[in-house]
């Protein structure tokens, strides 16, 4: 009886505060990413879509023009501060030439937008006229800048939330790029 | 005159709290069935730019946008489940208040359960001891030595 309740009074408190080493834990592990919401696309074929262009309004601009191919589909507006932040890296991965990027300009009004891209310089192969955000709904976007990577089987790859950085692009999207892409720069 | 006085800030608070949130969501759909649906599908679906609040109370541009595709898909003859789905599909099952069944979430349902049966058994364990010990107390008196 008496070894039995030694046991059970450091057993109990001893597996409570094992129990809270690993909730805590798992809490500074996903630390960074407090906030970001997975997204259900990750390893799904990459929603399709046709919009104006905003350089050449009268243009379609969407899937088709992607298939078969990798590319960076970022999403992005005038109104966003994390979009301005993250504007010199996406100009540094389009000299690099690694991979293309496409705008999707979510919401925005389109002078400011070419005005923006006129002052900041424009890292875009196209971008996409999303006014009314009915495509990015379809991307599961909720909070520009998002950053999506699509293979060549039109298969999504990862999403980044927030502004992309360099040690960000060179972490979590340059390692899924295959070889032969990525050794065209390098 | 003071009964007066007390009524005027409650009539101010009703007139001003209506204006608010018609102000947010004035959507109002032709059959009062679709619009009660309305209701509680944008009450039970989260704002995933402001995480704590659902898209019927949020004044962000990404909830008016998704009370729009309610809206359009309830019109379009779409079932309440269909349009959970499109949204699942589309942000995660984060996006609903109030989370599935699945293999995933199992723990959410059942660790209460779970924690109200370790608290049934550790109460009737307290009862049951202390009832021993009463018991013993009683007998130590009979035999007077309980000191």
């Amino acid at each position: 009886m008496s070894r039995w309740r030694l046991g059970g009074r450091f057993l109990i408190p001893l597996l409570a505060f094992a129990l809270l080493v690993v909730v805590l834990a798992n809490g500074i592990r996903h630390a960074d990413r407090k906030g970001t919401i997975d997204s259900p696309l990750v390893g799904r074929p990459a929603p399709e879509f046709a919009l104006p262009s905003l350089t050449d309004p009268n243009r379609l601009v969407g899937s088709q023009d992607l298939q078969g191919r990798w590319y960076v589909l970022n999403v992005w507006g005038t109104w966003c501060p994390g979009c301005y932040q993250e504007h010199e890296t996406l100009m540094e991965v389009a000299r690099s030439g690694v991979v293309p990027i496409v705008g999707l300009n979510w919401k925005d009004d389109d002078a400011q937008a070419l005005a923006w891209l006129a002052q900041l310089g424009n890292p875009y192969e196209w971008i996409a006229v999303d006014r009314d955000g009915r495509v990015a709904i379809d991307w599961g976007v909720y909070g520009a800048p998002e950053t999506f990577l699509v293979d060549d089987r039109g298969i999504v790859v990862h999403k980044h939330t927030g502004p992309l950085t360099s040690q960000v692009w060179k972490r979590d999207f340059l390692p899924l790029l295959p070889q032969r892409v990525t050794s065209r720069s390098e | 005159m003071t009964l007066r006085l007390a009524v005027l800030p409650m009539l101010l608070a009703a007139v001003l709290g209506g204006t608010v949130a018609y102000a947010i969501d004035p959507t109002e759909l032709p059959d009062p069935q679709l619009q009660a649906r309305y209701v509680a599908l944008t009450k039970e679906l989260r704002c995933l730019q402001c995480q704590n609040e659902s898209i019927a109370d949020s004044p962000a541009g990404l909830a008016s946008d998704l009370r729009r595709e309610v809206r359009n898909m309830l019109l379009a003859g779409k079932s309440d489940e269909e349009i959970r789905d499109f949204m699942v599909a589309r942000y995660g099952e984060f996006i609903l208040f109030r989370p599935r069944y699945s293999a995933r979430n199992a723990w959410l349902w059942l660790l209460p359960l779970v924690l109200l049966l370790i608290g049934v058994v550790v109460a009737v364990r307290v009862v049951r001891q202390r009832s021993v010990l009463l018991a013993q107390d009683d007998e130590a008196v009979d035999d007077g030595t309980a000191e």
